[in-house]
């Protein structure tokens, strides 16, 4: 096969970190070149550099084996190549033929919306990707609008195709689909580089994997050479524990239920339509379903962060349905949001501050109206050695902490003080392979010590091997419930895609708990 | 009341919703693109400036508008250099603009303060339109800068929602990381609009100067630019609905002077309020409204981009 393209010593600084370090990389023609590393390893500044998004400190691009020089995104269009981001680059109120041939200056002037739409899907349908031309974006799933996304590149004759995490945000089946369609493309005589940081994925999809470690460059392996231990080893840099140690459920009393709740989301459409579960102590109920299906809203409705317009959320029996958040904070529940830098900590308050948040208005760490600062000085330096938290000092402002950090300063803070009920919201997303394991292990530990916890999360596999039990959520509506199980993995997927499970709507709270 | 004074009263409306019907199409503009211009007020009034200087000196109307144009385009362009080169406050860069127009306006206009011109643009009759009863007494019995608004609102709106321009716009204002990705130059078309903004809101000025009262007093703008950005939300960023929302205003202008010329026993402190007060009453309304119906201001208005800025 020929070199497609090669990049040579690719440097590229931000503030503060090195993206890229010196990084060679080359990609064949017509293979799917999967890029694996974990988060921050500097995978997506290298495609951006090659999609013209960034520009390199350092470091020439050759394609075809000709120096190209790629300073824009035009730049990069004109070069034959696309890229798929992971925040999907579309403008919502437009239509799908509207946003692929946004840029292109044909037509010209006048704008025939009907020819258009006409003229993308005939481009669509020769390259056998299914979507309707004249549909909104806003109006489409997630799958659909990635498909609008290859499109794009595609009408565009991109030849390189680059798509970054692009399985993230779907169910099991549109993977399967879209790998389908990948490997058509580079059947087609394409060539597509793949970013990933996971393993099974990239051993399914691709012809030759380069692992990528702290900016540089590790390894680049034959597929079909290698094996996911491997691969493991040279992503992280060293052996990783694949399995946790979960002791047995023992579920004891009933602490959170909610019962046909109701509730809008920020754009004031239903976000929940009359779910109702139980969670009881020394117990993880996982809650599973593609992004934007009612998640964040169930967990800010319990937390007091957002108002139910029906229904009841009982903690220990009490009832704190559209009570405050403080009124629920006093109940015993601890919240690990979604929004680490918004609603998890005060970025520019320093570490100490951020992890004083909950605890500053109790003895011992009150002082009448003032603060008793030696006392929570204590403390916070307490917490900060027990969680590993990584930090220059206390008065380090939170935002210069890595994601990793910040994520273990909320659990600090939200674990200091046992909680028995806990509320976590990916809780791991976006951290790399050590820091996830820390966190998993500090939710088992948690639930052996009697804590109820509810987990929403998207990674499946994050799902499988902490809870006991799974709801799947589709369109703020529970799908059904399935044991913890890797073989329950194909009817979750199922389940997230909107088709009805087995197990019809699980049993209302109250029921549950006499049983 | 007779029917002649409504047809007055209408006809004046059109006149004094004109030069707020120009600011806001500016700033529908410059916003579409994601550009937030509080400047506007300053932009008019050094546009009424320019062009009743230039004017006075020439006495041809015409010269004074093109000054007035290019003299409101060329201090937007400050606005755009501080936004989207150097990235600075929407806000405050806008409000700086306006403090600035204010005062240079004010001291440069002492000279000329009263002084009355010859050449100014008087209301004709719009061939065989004029005919129509009602419709041909109010609208087209005007002066020429209000003939070429009325020609200006198709022509923009079909440039807005028509054309590939006006596409490359839109998208600039929704989403610039796409339209920066698809190969569009955010910063170039920022540029532009908020220029042609400038322009208008110019023309706006100008016209207070040279059609509507054809002196120069200072800060005879009154607020009127403030007028126009609260209209931009109350029309959805639309310029049918800103012609709409402009002659309105211009309708409770022409009453409240009427009100006044009548000697109603109502204090003219009062009575000169009322647009001020109509423009709070609206943007309740609207904002309330936009926000049921999700009506969209431009998803990425205020926010300035770079390409590289890690989110």
């Amino acid at each position: 096969m020929n070199e497609k393209v090669r990049m040579e010593g690719i440097f590229k600084r931000f503030p503060g970190v090195i993206a890229n370090d010196g990084v060679d990389l080359d990609i064949r023609e017509g293979e799917i070149h999967a890029l694996l590393g974990e988060n921050g390893a500097g995978k997506t500044t290298l495609m951006c550099v090659l999609a013209g998004i960034y520009s390199p400190d350092a470091g020439t691009i050759r394609i075809d084996g000709e120096k190209a020089l790629i300073r824009s995104p035009r730049d990069a269009i004109h070069a034959g190549i696309g890229m798929v981001h992971q925040h999907f680059m579309l403008v919502a109120p437009y239509s799908v033929a509207e946003n692929v041939t946004l840029g292109l200056n044909k037509p010209r002037f006048l704008l025939n919306e009907r020819k258009l739409e006409a003229e993308v899907g005939k481009v669509a349908q020769s390259f056998g990707i299914q979507v309707d031309p004249h549909a909104k974006i806003w109006q489409l799933s997630v799958g659909e609008q990635q498909r609008v996304e290859i499109l794009k590149s595609l009408y565009r004759g991109a030849k390189i195709l680059i798509l970054d995490e692009p399985t993230a945000v779907l169910t099991p089946q549109e993977v399967r689909e879209l790998f389908a369609t990948l490997r058509q493309m580079a059947k087609a005589g394409h060539t597509l580089v793949i970013i990933s940081h996971k393993l099974e994925e990239v051993m399914s999809l691709s012809d030759r994997i380069s692992i990528m470690r702290k900016g540089k460059r590790i390894a680049t392996v034959n597929t079909k050479d290698t094996n996911p231990t491997e691969l493991a080893r040279l992503m992280v840099g060293r052996e990783m524990l694949f399995e946790l140690h979960k002791e047995k459920a023992t579920p004891g009393d009933e602490v959170l239920s909610f019962c046909n709740l109701h509730a809008l989301s920020d754009k004031g459409l239903p976000a929940l339509r009359d779910i109702s579960l139980s969670v009881r102590s020394k117990e993880i109920v996982g809650i599973a379903g593609v992004a934007g299906n009612g998640q964040r809203e169930l967990a800010e409705v319990i937390t007091g962060l957002r108002s139910a317009t029906s229904g009841k959320v009982l903690v220990n029996g009490k009832d704190v349905t559209n009570n405050s958040p403080r009124q629920v904070i006093d109940q015993g529940v601890a919240h690990i949001p979604e929004d680490r830098k918004g609603a998890g900590t005060a970025p520019n308050l320093c570490v100490l501050d951020n992890l004083m948040l909950k605890c500053y208005r109790v003895e011992p760490f009150k002082n009448g109206p003032l603060l008793n600062l030696g006392r929570i000085r204590e403390f916070a330096a307490k917490l900060v050695k027990q969680f590993q938290i990584s930090t220059p000092s206390l008065e380090t402002p939170v935002k210069l902490l890595s994601g990793g950090n910040v994520q273990k300063l909320i659990l600090a803070r939200e674990i200091a003080t046992f909680s028995e009920l806990m509320i976590a919201v990916h809780p791991t997303r976006g951290l790399d392979v050590g820091a996830t394991e820390d966190v998993h292990q500090m939710l088992l530990e948690q639930r052996s010590k009697g804590a109820a916890i509810l987990l929403i999360s998207e990674d499946l596999d994050e799902l499988l091997a902490l809870s006991d039990r799974i709801d799947v959520i589709y369109e703020g509506k529970f799908m059904g419930e399935v044991p913890a199980d890797a073989d329950q993995i194909e009817t979750i997927g199922l389940m997230m895609a909107g088709k009805k499970g087995e197990i019809q709507q699980p049993v209302p709270a109250g029921i549950r708990a006499q049983a | 009341m007779t029917w002649d004074v409504v047809l007055a009263t209408l006809a004046a409306a059109i006149k004094a919703g004109t030069p707020i019907l120009y600011a806001t199409l500016g700033e529908i503009l410059a916003e579409r693109t994601g550009i937030l211009n509080l400047g506007l007020e300053g932009m008019m009034l050094i546009g009424a400036l320019t062009g009743f200087l230039i004017c006075s000196m020439t006495n041809n109307p015409w010269l004074g508008v093109l000054a007035a144009i290019i003299s409101g385009g060329l201090l937007a362009l400050i606005h755009a250099f501080l936004t989207i080169t150097l990235r600075a406050q929407q806000v405050v860069s806008g409000l700086a603009l306006t403090m600035f127009g204010m005062g240079l306006s004010g001291f440069i206009g002492k000279v000329v303060i009263g002084v009355p011109i010859a050449g100014y643009f008087r209301p004709f009759d719009f061939p065989f339109l004029s005919q129509i009863p009602f419709l041909g007494e109010v609208f087209f019995q005007q002066d020429a800068l209000v003939y070429i608004s009325y020609l200006l609102i198709p022509i923009l709106s079909f440039w807005i929602y028509r054309t590939r321009p006006g596409l490359h716009m839109r998208a600039v204002g929704e989403n610039p990381a796409t339209a920066d990705a698809m190969g569009i130059s955010v910063a170039g078309i920022r540029y532009l609009y908020t220029f042609l903004g400038g322009c208008l809101a110019g023309l706006g000025g100008a016209y207070l100067s040279l059609a509507y009262t054809p002196v120069w007093l200072e800060n005879m703008v009154a607020g009127r630019g403030w007028i126009a950005i609260a209209l931009v939300i109350f029309a959805s960023w639309d310029p049918f609905k800103a012609l709409l929302g402009s002659y309105l205003f211009g309708l409770v202008d022409a009453v409240q002077f009427r009100a006044q010329a009548l000697g109603l026993a109502v204090p003219s402190f009062f009575l000169n309020m009322t647009p001020y007060v109509a423009t709070i009453l609206v943007l309740v309304f609207a904002t309330r409204e936009t926000a049921r119906r999700h009506l969209g201001a431009p998803a990425a208005l205020g926010i300035p981009f770079a390409r590289e800025e890690k989110t």
